[in-house]
């Protein structure tokens, strides 16, 4: 490599890449998809990737996260596993149906797409955008801009493959559907996966996802999801974060709610060497409900980074966030909730909250509150607290014979609990209760039954 | 079962316990008393084990070993109980874990094996009757919300509980309405036998109507400056603390 090449940008670089492979990018993509490509490279020339000079991405330098030469998967990789052998997530209760993504491609070749009951569809959005073209090309593309984010320009113009569901007017979906999102090489991986949930009015579904690193290269994730949530619609959206400390991923995550419609979204962010979730809300009618609540736990040199943008575009719209963090050894990490009141958003009720116990003193936070607020009638807080351990608490509970490691873990996890018990699926809920029971123990490295060591 | 030895204590630099002496023998109530500021709750949180307090001198032996030589949470698993004068409220530990988990780890010291889900709160139920605890806050966090009186009733629950040798009780009464009082000190009773001790730490001589002690002893200026048995502290009632204060000062 040439002197040239190490002081290429990163930027310059994707370009590049871009360029050079826009036949394998293009290839198995509908027209419409591939226009949007266009734009989006045009976009992502422009913007590039948010360094720490970019306001919003200041305790984040993403730039230099880019920089590296991992293989991206433009096609989807021939990696046989037998799902059973590796990973059985035994949460009860779930949707039978399982969808794994294998580095941002939908896993099972052979059924792309499959037929819910009532009309709901789920599968690969490669195969959906052309099996659907009027479904997808109304919605993609149309929540996450590609000319405000960087990366959501980039993954707009490199994206492939990921997960499409499609629930039609009226249908609930009773049982949630788990998305698995696998990362699994023998070399360093680059994967760029796009989803697209549409939920029509009046529908229902519940969606969880899990990251997981099977294996032990080192691993970037930059990812974008588009939920559209009709009119009355309702989703409960979970996630949980377990990578390696070796892997890096950028979530975009964008919700489109209409009138009348609620979102419950939680993050439970376990493990991973950098992780910075985005998430974007547009209350886009009257009397929508959004609850996004996220917990982290940090350990070691990980670093997370959430950012939240609530957009109250309409009036009698409530939206609550909570954000709990628990920082151990020389973590770092940064909470950016903004609340966007809009002049006529009258009566907006926007209520956040981020509060963070930083267990050493080289464990380090930032968290920064950004409230704007255009409308005169509303009722808006916000809060952010960083501390230790309560020293008063800790005390109490030893003077009744709880030894101090035990003590701290009980706070611990008394704090963590006000996110956990935001989970509104209850098998998952206890499931994470464990988790997270687990990982303040530091006895968790994995999912339980997964057989791979790859924290 | 315990003997303190000119016990001196200190935070942050400033001595607060100056040489204190005295015996407690199994059976017995001691009562501790003495205006503000004299080293009562100082005392109490040493024999407990809270760290922020330097012990500089003297020694306390526990049925003959070195009480200080324990963490606190050994201490409480060897059957010291301290009732706090401020219980601390615990958001998201529920009453049931916080009892359940301090039960185990008592029994785990003592080498016994985790109690039972039903022996727990059938151990549960009954104690909660003996301090007339409203069954609703055992579902609650740990103090969180509770009343003045509820939080003192929580406590005397948990010596219930935890059955200890000996307990020091620092200030249960302060706060407490008549009925209260009476409870927490029937309470207290109740649990007396001939194996266990309780040091009272108060203020007032009210508490001593219920809880009968053997000794009375005043603290003042971080030494105990008078003992006697229970009629000291009615003596103290009517006359105040100057009269000792200034022998003191002699």
């Amino acid at each position: 490599m040439s002197l040239e090449d190490i002081k290429t940008e990163p930027k310059i670089k994707f370009l590049d890449i871009y360029q050079k492979n826009i036949d394998d990018i293009q290839n198995g993509s509908p027209d419409y998809i591939n226009k949007i490509r266009e734009e989006a490279i045009v976009a992502f020339e422009k913007l590039g990737i948010p360094d720490k000079k970019n306001e919003d991405y200041k305790y984040t330098d993403l730039n230099k996260e880019f920089n590296n030469g991992f293989k991206m998967y433009l096609s989807p990789k021939n990696i046989q596993f037998k799902v059973d052998d590796i990973f059985t997530c035994d949460v009860p209760d779930l949707n039978t149906k399982v969808i794994l993504l294998l580095n941002g491609w939908y896993y099972d070749r052979e059924n792309l797409i499959h037929e819910l009951p009532n009309g709901a569809l789920i599968g690969s959005l490669q195969a959906a955008a052309q099996k659907y073209p009027e479904l997808v090309k109304k919605h993609f593309a149309k929540y996450a801009k590609i000319d405000k984010e960087g990366l959501v320009a980039m993954n707009t113009a490199f994206a492939k493959d990921g997960v499409f569901m499609y629930v039609p007017k009226g249908v609930v979906i009773e049982k949630p559907i788990q998305i698995i999102n696998i990362l699994m090489d023998d070399e360093e991986g680059f994967t760029q996966h796009r989803n697209l949930f549409v939920l029509e009015e009046n529908s229902q579904a519940s969606i969880v996802v899990c990251d997981h690193t099977l294996s032990r290269p080192n691993f970037l994730t930059n990812s974008v999801t588009e939920v559209f949530v009709g009119e009355r619609a309702n989703l409960k959206y979970s996630r949980m974060q377990n990578e390696h400390n070796g892997s890096k991923q950028v979530s975009n995550l964008y919700f489109q709610q209409e009138k009348n419609s609620t979102v419950d979204t939680n993050t439970i962010t376990l493990h991973g060497g950098l992780i910075r979730n985005n998430v974007h809300v547009l209350l886009n009618g009257e009397f929508c409900e959004n609850n996004t609540t996220g917990l982290y736990l940090n350990d070691k040199g990980q670093h997370i980074d959430n950012y939240v943008f609530m957009d109250h575009a309409y009036p009698n719209c409530l939206s609550n966030q909570l954000f709990k963090g628990v920082l151990d050894d020389f973590a770092t990490g940064a909470f950016n909730g903004r609340v966007l009141v809009r002049k006529d958003a009258q009566k907006t009720q926007a209520f956040q909250s981020n509060n963070n116990i930083l267990l050493t003193d080289d464990a380090d936070i930032n968290t920064k509150p950004q409230l704007e607020i255009y409308a005169d009638d509303v009722k808006c807080s916000h809060g952010a607290t960083v501390g230790q351990l309560d020293e008063d608490a800790l005390f109490y509970l030893r003077a009744r014979g709880i030894d101090k490691k035990e003590a701290k873990l009980l706070l611990m996890y008394a704090f963590a609990h006000d996110v956990i018990k935001t989970i509104q699926v209850p098998a998952l809920q206890e499931r994470i209760q464990d988790l997270v029971d687990k990982r303040l123990r530091g006895e968790l490295s994995r999912c339980n039954s997964c057989q791979m060591h790859c924290c | 079962m315990l003997s303190i030895k000119n016990l001196h204590a200190n935070i942050e630099g400033k001595e607060i316990l100056k040489g204190i002496n005295f015996e407690v023998k199994p059976g017995e109530v001691h009562a501790i008393m003495g205006p503000n500021g004299s080293g009562k709750s100082t005392l109490a949180s040493v024999l407990a084990g809270r760290e922020i307090f330097n012990v500089t001198e003297g020694e306390v032996s526990y049925f003959g070993k070195d009480l200080l030589d324990m963490s606190a949470e050994e201490r409480a698993s060897e059957g010291v109980f301290l009732g706090f004068q401020y219980p601390i409220e615990i958001p998201g530990v529920s009453m049931v874990n916080f009892m359940k988990t301090a039960v185990n780890e008592q029994r785990k010291h003592k080498g016994l094996d985790p109690m039972s889900a039903s022996d727990f709160l059938k151990l549960m139920r009954e104690k909660k009757e003996l301090v007339e605890l409203d069954a609703a806050l055992a579902n609650r966090s740990v103090n969180e919300g509770f009343s003045g009186g509820e939080k003192k009733r929580n406590e005397i629950f948990q010596m219930a509980m935890l059955e200890p040798k000996l307990s020091i009780l620092d200030e249960t009464d302060s706060g407490l309405d008549i009925d209260a009082l009476r409870i927490v000190a029937n309470g207290v009773n109740k649990l007396k036998t001939k194996d266990n001790a309780t040091i009272v730490i108060t203020h007032y001589q009210r508490l001593l109507d219920y809880i009968i002690p053997d000794f009375v002893h005043v603290l003042y200026n971080g030494k105990i400056i008078k003992s006697g048995g229970k009629d000291l502290a009615l003596e103290l009632e009517e006359k105040g603390y100057d009269w000792l204060k200034k022998g003191e000062n002699l």
